[in-house]
């Protein structure tokens, strides 16, 4: 109770030097001047009304954590894990059909800013797979992955701008130029683990926003580089006129009137379709030797050199691949945008997307695409607590790393039907 | 007995700095052959062990493997010639199921092409049904089948002993470094893993090269028997020569 104690106390200064100055506190200009104020009265009570909640909670912490725990968690995975299991994977079937099927479903029932949400959820979605291959597999922490993202995306507005490329052609070109820096990135870092590996990682994210940021002749530097060509569907457009020569336009070749909606819709697909097909070749690629092989090397690298796996090529091909998949959502991004800036690539994004991995299980596929809903539109509806968002966001954070540290849902080793001879 | 030398080490030698951890040991392994490293703790069993097997580089000497030197090749393409080893602390991939450490460690056999992976051609089919075949074999002789899909990291102690064994002859190595592989396991244990090395040796035909503090295992199994004193190597010969032989007995005893 002691230990208690002196623990609450304490817990309740900190609170106070933290949000005294924070909130407590106000600068006011008069003039020329500034001076320090304090605040209203009612802020006040706020603080010590927080001081004193943190003062009771710690005081009586085991108590309130042990009436806590009688709180059932949500186990849907307990009767899940009974089922037997061939029902299992019919289930998971169903399952996947379903999700599919709603989301081709989704952007003809609802509003138009829903279905830019979900756009933008898609993104995030592709990027939190891709960094998965290389946090969640290869267990390579990366804290610059926005790099490649920022490749991708001046990859295409740079290759439409002076060349005149189109999506299509230039999507492959995106996701080969972020391998091709992955690759480049994977050589310096082959010896580096952990902290070192994320400071390393971190610089390089940093060294490619400046270089954009620049290099203002060619990228435009702070100014971003505008009207970047929207994707096609076979040749038809999605604007109210043609811009390019030799497009169709959509709504003519339909014969319906025009409408904005269709190009949102489109590039919502768009963007599905990227991430189905992400998502069936990361499916296949943890169950091939490469995938096995980035695993093994996160459990253990001495042990994998000791039985011939060449471990210069497994975090090489780790770093590449995921850097690819970051190629090919910035391609996306950037013609969805039309218009990107270094302003997009900054390390926040790199720890969103880290954070959408860490959220939603290290290496579980489903587990990332839900942190990347919740990542995604948590913030979005709490548009109106606009200055508390990164405060929420901690909190968030902190109560998953006490709830449920593993993530919410940890993959799960696959199962192997053994032959019985 | 004319078995063809699978493993030639001459003057091996290992600085760190002014330590000499290993200083001109010579040993030599013959197909199908048990030959075991013993010393007291210290002596520098395991830093050959990390010469041999490409962990460290040698300061000087020659290692010959199959006729070929490989002193100076990285770790991976030593292990790829045919020379795997196990390790003093189990070093099994713990979060993966006991027949995915089997498959990892066929990597070499199996069809690493990622585009015949992805559209699943039948050749990479071929390849992983071989890889499956294989790893089910060795948990059958290691008795491990009924745990195939359990975590590596939760089985017992010996289990997870015999599963590295049966990792490294996934491989199909000529010949296993055996790194004090009956640390930690009860007598039945160690009864069993001695059956498992005999057998590796008889009916596999791998030369099995051993460091091991379990008496009575190295002299019942061992072929031929080199004992190392801080570094330096002290006698050789087979176990009844070793048994005998009073340098060794001080260098266990101390001086009596």
């Amino acid at each position: 109770m002691k230990a208690n104690f002196n623990h609450a106390i304490f817990a309740a200064i900190i609170t106070f030097i933290v949000s005294f100055p924070l909130l407590g506190l106000q600068l006011v200009t008069g003039g020329t001047s500034m001076s320090v104020e304090g605040a209203e009265d009612t802020t006040f009570t706020y603080i010590f009304a927080a001081v004193a909640i943190v003062f009771l909670f710690q005081l009586f912490r085991d108590k309130i954590t042990g009436a806590l725990s009688f709180i059932p968690k949500p186990s849907v995975g307990h009767i899940y894990s009974e089922l037997p299991r061939n029902k299992k994977q019919q289930l998971e079937k169903w399952f996947t059909v379903a999700i599919v099927a709603l989301a081709l479903l989704w952007p003809f029932v609802v509003s138009r800013g829903s279905i830019d949400l979900a756009t933008l959820v898609l993104i995030y979605v592709m990027l939190g797979l891709g960094l998965n291959i290389v946090v969640g597999l290869a267990g390579l922490l990366d804290l610059g992955y926005v790099a490649f993202y920022a490749v991708g995306a001046y990859s295409y507005a740079l290759l439409s701008q002076y060349f005149g490329f189109s999506f299509w052609l230039a999507l492959p070109i995106a996701g080969l130029m972020a391998a091709l820096f992955g690759f480049l990135l994977g050589f310096p870092v082959l010896r580096l683990r952990g902290d070192y590996l994320a400071i390393v990682t971190l610089g390089f994210g940093e060294i490619i926003r400046i270089f954009l940021l620049n290099t203002t002749s060619l990228t435009g530097g702070p100014n971003g580089i505008g009207g970047i060509d929207k994707p096609t569907l076979f040749g038809m457009e999605f604007g109210r006129r043609v811009k390019e020569e030799g497009n169709t336009l959509f709504h003519e070749v339909m014969g319906i009137p025009y409408d904005s909606t269709y190009k949102v819709i489109f590039l919502y697909l768009l963007a599905l379709i990227l991430v189905v097909a992400t998502v069936f070749v990361i499916r296949r690629l943890v169950r091939m030797p490469v995938g096995r092989a980035w695993e093994a090397l996160r459990e253990d690298e001495i042990a994998c050199r000791s039985l011939g796996m060449n471990r210069t090529i497994i975090k090489l091909s780790a770093f590449t691949i995921g850097a690819a998949f970051a190629g090919f959502a910035g391609c996306f991004f950037a013609a969805r945008q039309g218009f990107i800036s270094p302003e997009s690539f900054t390390f926040i994004e790199s720890a969103i997307i880290l954070a959408i991995v860490v959220l939603g299980g290290m290496g579980s596929q489903i587990g990332v695409i839900l942190a990347a809903i919740a990542m995604t539109v948590l913030p979005e509806l709490a548009r109106e607590f606009q200055e508390y968002r990164m405060l929420m966001f901690g909190l968030m954070m902190v109560l998953m790393m006490i709830w449920r540290p593993q993530g919410l849902l940890p993959s799960k080793r696959p199962h192997m039907e053994l032959s019985n001879e | 007995m004319n078995n063809q030398t699978l493993l030639h080490v001459s003057d091996l030698t290992m600085q760190f700095g002014g330590l000499v951890a290993v200083n001109g040991v010579s040993l030599k392994v013959d197909e199908a052959e048990i030959v075991s490293i013993i010393g007291p703790n210290g002596a520098g069993k395991t830093t050959v062990f990390n010469c041999l097997s490409g962990f460290y580089r040698p300061t000087s000497g020659v290692v010959e493997f199959l006729g070929e030197e490989v002193q100076k090749l990285p770790d991976f393409k030593i292990s790829l010639k045919g020379m795997v080893r196990t390790f003093q602390h189990v070093r099994l991939f713990g979060d993966m199921t006991v027949i995915e450490n089997l498959l990892v460690a066929q990597h070499r056999h199996v069809n690493t092409n990622l585009f015949s992976g992805l559209f699943n051609t039948p050749a990479y089919r071929k390849a992983e049904e071989k890889a499956m075949y294989r790893a089910q074999y060795w948990l059958d002789k290691v008795g491990l089948t009924e745990f195939a899909n359990r975590e590596a990291g939760n089985l017992a102690y010996g289990q997870q002993r015999r599963l590295e064994i049966a990792r490294c002859m996934v491989t199909e190595p000529k010949l296993l470094l055996l790194d004090e592989p009956a640390a930690g396991l009860n007598p039945k244990e160690t009864n069993d893993l001695d059956n498992l090395i005999v057998s590796l040796k008889e009916d596999y035909h791998v030369s099995v090269l051993l460091i091991e503090h379990d008496m009575n295992l190295v002299m019942g199994i061992s072929d031929n028997i080199y004992v190392i004193n801080q570094g330096t190597p002290l006698a050789s010969g087979k176990p009844e020569q070793i048994k005998g032989n009073p340098e060794v007995i001080k260098a266990y005893l101390g001086e009596v």
